[in-house]
């Protein structure tokens, strides 16, 4: 344990030291890896459990879209913006959520529910596309330097936001896990009936769960925002961001603390990758080559390359213990 | 879209141009019908849904568009060909994706035809680039008392209905089909009974496949073809065939032509993103109010 600490530590150290060090391109990398790491642990809050969402791409959308809005129209600051956007993605999550576990739709019909939930966000967002500037996309208005504004033109400021926010979500995830919350929702996941027979309240901690993920995605998405400063339907919200965000957190590894941050970093490091590679030369090379891994994926690896590495540690014990980082 | 309402174009009545609405709604959801019956099919047999199944029709289009338009082979030639094409990648898609994961848990198949979609998509742009290419064939518009009706879109609507009528009696009148009727209702038995499951599957992702290829011929004559235009059907058709109740074939019908009227008319009252957002919604509220399908005892 005291080991599992000090790796923990000099890991910190580490991150918290890269700025200084590491050029500008994989600052952007790195800032990019810690911020979808944080977006895909909080899709894994509910992934793990069961709750195949494929609707985050609606709370990602409400939460950068809204603090992106009040801060161009009404000139509200991000501050107040991010919370009131994972307000109303909490309410959202309430609204799908509680109909879904009420009624028990679940597996494939959970699936598609979330799935047309983020179809309807991002299309209203194109709909609406005199304030949100539909499928072209919107910026945020520009304030240089500001706390006030969120929004910083160097890189090491993001980063340290990002670096905080990302562990917060990883301390959401062991908070979740020490409560009792976490043996109810495998309870649940195993047998909901034998849990609801001995007095858990399924319905309570299943919500509560989606809620807590669906802010957290929200918070992501705002930052996602505030960091690029643009922001498009199609790369916030909807059908293929929802996937990526499923796709990266199974590639990780779900079920482990560290896993979808490792999703991040191989489904990122790929991406860029092999664009490097390929160039601008053949457009759609990179995805294609993405788009077979993933399928393999799927089919070799369900439980994420951290999950693998864990199930042969587990088949040798005496081998290394479980990776820390 | 070629053939959209021009309200300039007469001077009759306004409740002309919703009827022509509701006309071409009732048109596009033949197409939309043969779809669910197709996606419906796989899943009723093989018990996976297929997310890429609009990624299939998305390759039967480029299909007709290079074989059509680039190397000059008549329509129907084309289009039996693409037909043909896109049912041996059906059975490709089964025996590469499928057929692995079939032993998996279900979410897992969704995503794995996931990243079929994604692939798809990706090699789509990478081979043909992301222009949007029409197959060239102009078909007239006819006027039927005051109507304007694309003549595209209803011989779509009537080769889908074939289609679908040539399903139905493939199913209820042959031998396989029977087989296949069989194997959807008891996966466990019908091993027994002498019935290949395998093969089964096989024959099942193949008719699947021959379906898209068909709706990939009909919807290269009214629609542009580019990587991305699964995206448009796709998530319309698993919304279809949720709400007929999946599986359900007759359920899938009916919900195309619900799913499509309430596409057309609110594009005709509001916009299409807005009828778009309309459909979802009330998918949304339908699958709580009956959440195995409209047709669910």
């Amino acid at each position: 344990m005291t080991a599992r600490i000090a790796a923990a530590i000099a890991g910190l150290a580490i991150l918290a030291a890269l700025p200084s060090v590491v050029p500008t391109y994989f600052l952007h990398l790195l800032i990019q890896i810690l911020l979808w790491g944080f977006i895909y642990t909080a899709w894994s809050l509910m992934g793990r459990f069961g709750f195949v969402s494929l609707g985050h791409g609606a709370f990602m959308g409400v939460g950068a879209y809204v603090p992106a809005l009040l801060w161009n129209y009404e000139g509200v600051t991000p501050w107040l913006g991010i919370p009131l956007g994972m307000l109303l993605s909490a309410l959202l999550a309430l609204v799908i959520g509680y109909p879904c576990f009420r009624l028990k739709v679940v597996g494939h019909y959970f699936a598609l529910v979330t799935l047309a939930l983020s179809q309807v966000v991002m299309l209203v967002i194109v709909a609406a596309r005199d304030v949100t500037g539909g499928s072209l996309g919107m910026t945020q208005k520009l304030a240089g330097h500001s706390w006030y504004a969120l929004q910083f033109p160097e890189k090491g400021y993001f980063y340290g936001i990002v670096l905080v926010v990302w562990l917060g979500g990883l301390a959401v995830w062991q908070w979740l896990d020490r409560g009792i919350g976490r043996e109810a929702l495998e309870a649940i996941s195993e047998d909901e009936e034998g849990a609801a027979s001995i007095g858990i309240s399924i319905l309570r901690e299943k919500l509560r769960v989606t809620v807590v993920s669906a802010v957290l995605t929200a918070l992501g998405g705002a930052l996602y925002g505030q960091y690029l400063m643009y922001l498009n339907p199609e790369s916030v919200s909807g059908i293929s961001v929802s996937l990526q965000i499923v796709f990266a957190a199974i590639a990780g590894g779900m079920y482990t603390l560290l896993g979808p941050t490792v999703g991040a970093l191989l489904t990122l490091s790929l991406t860029e990758g092999l664009r490097v590679y390929f160039g601008t030369h053949f457009i759609g090379a990179a995805n294609t080559i993405y788009g077979i891994l993933l399928i393999l994926f799927i089919i070799f690896m369900p439980r994420g390359i951290l999950g693998l590495i864990e199930a042969i540690g587990a088949r040798r014990p005496r081998a290394t213990a479980a990776p820390a980082e | 879209m070629n053939s959209s309402a021009n309200p300039t174009w007469g001077s009759s009545a306004v409740d002309l141009f919703l009827v022509e609405a509701m006309v071409d709604g009732l048109l596009l959801g033949g197409v939309l019908a043969l779809l669910a019956l197709g996606l419906n099919l796989i899943f009723g047999v093989i018990d996976v849904v297929w997310i890429a199944y609009a990624d299939l029709v998305m390759c039967g289009m480029y299909m007709v568009y290079w074989l059509h338009a680039y190397y000059g082979w008549p329509l129907a030639l084309a289009s039996v060909a693409a037909i043909a094409g896109v049912a041996l990648f059906g059975v490709l898609v089964h025996l590469l994706i499928i057929a692995p994961v079939l032993g998996s848990a279900p979410i897992n198949q969704l995503l794995a035809t996931g990243g079929l979609l994604y692939f798809l998509q990706s090699f789509a742009t990478l081979l043909f680039g992301t222009d949007f290419r029409n197959v060239g064939v102009r078909l007239p518009v006819i006027e039927v008392g005051g109507i304007y009706v694309s003549y595209a879109r209803l011989i779509a609507f009537v080769a889908a209905l074939l289609g679908a009528i040539a399903l139905y009696l493939f199913l209820r009148r042959s031998y396989l089909g029977t087989a296949i009727r069989a194997i959807s209702q008891d996966r466990e038995i019908m091993g027994l009974m002498g019935v290949d499951q395998r093969r089964i599957y096989l024959i099942t992702s193949a008719i699947g496949g021959a379906l898209a290829g068909l709706a990939a011929c009909l919807l290269a004559l009214q629609y542009d073809v580019h990587p991305f235009i699964g995206n448009t059907f796709g998530p319309l058709i698993f919304m279809i065939c949720v709400l007929g109740g999946l599986g359900n074939m007759l359920g899938g019908f009916i919900a195309a032509f619900i799913i499509s009227q309430i596409i057309s008319i609110g594009g005709y009252y509001f916009s299409t993103e807005f009828s778009y957002v309309l459909a979802f919604t009330l998918f949304i509220v339908l699958m709580f109010a009956r959440p195995r399908g409209i047709l669910a005892r």
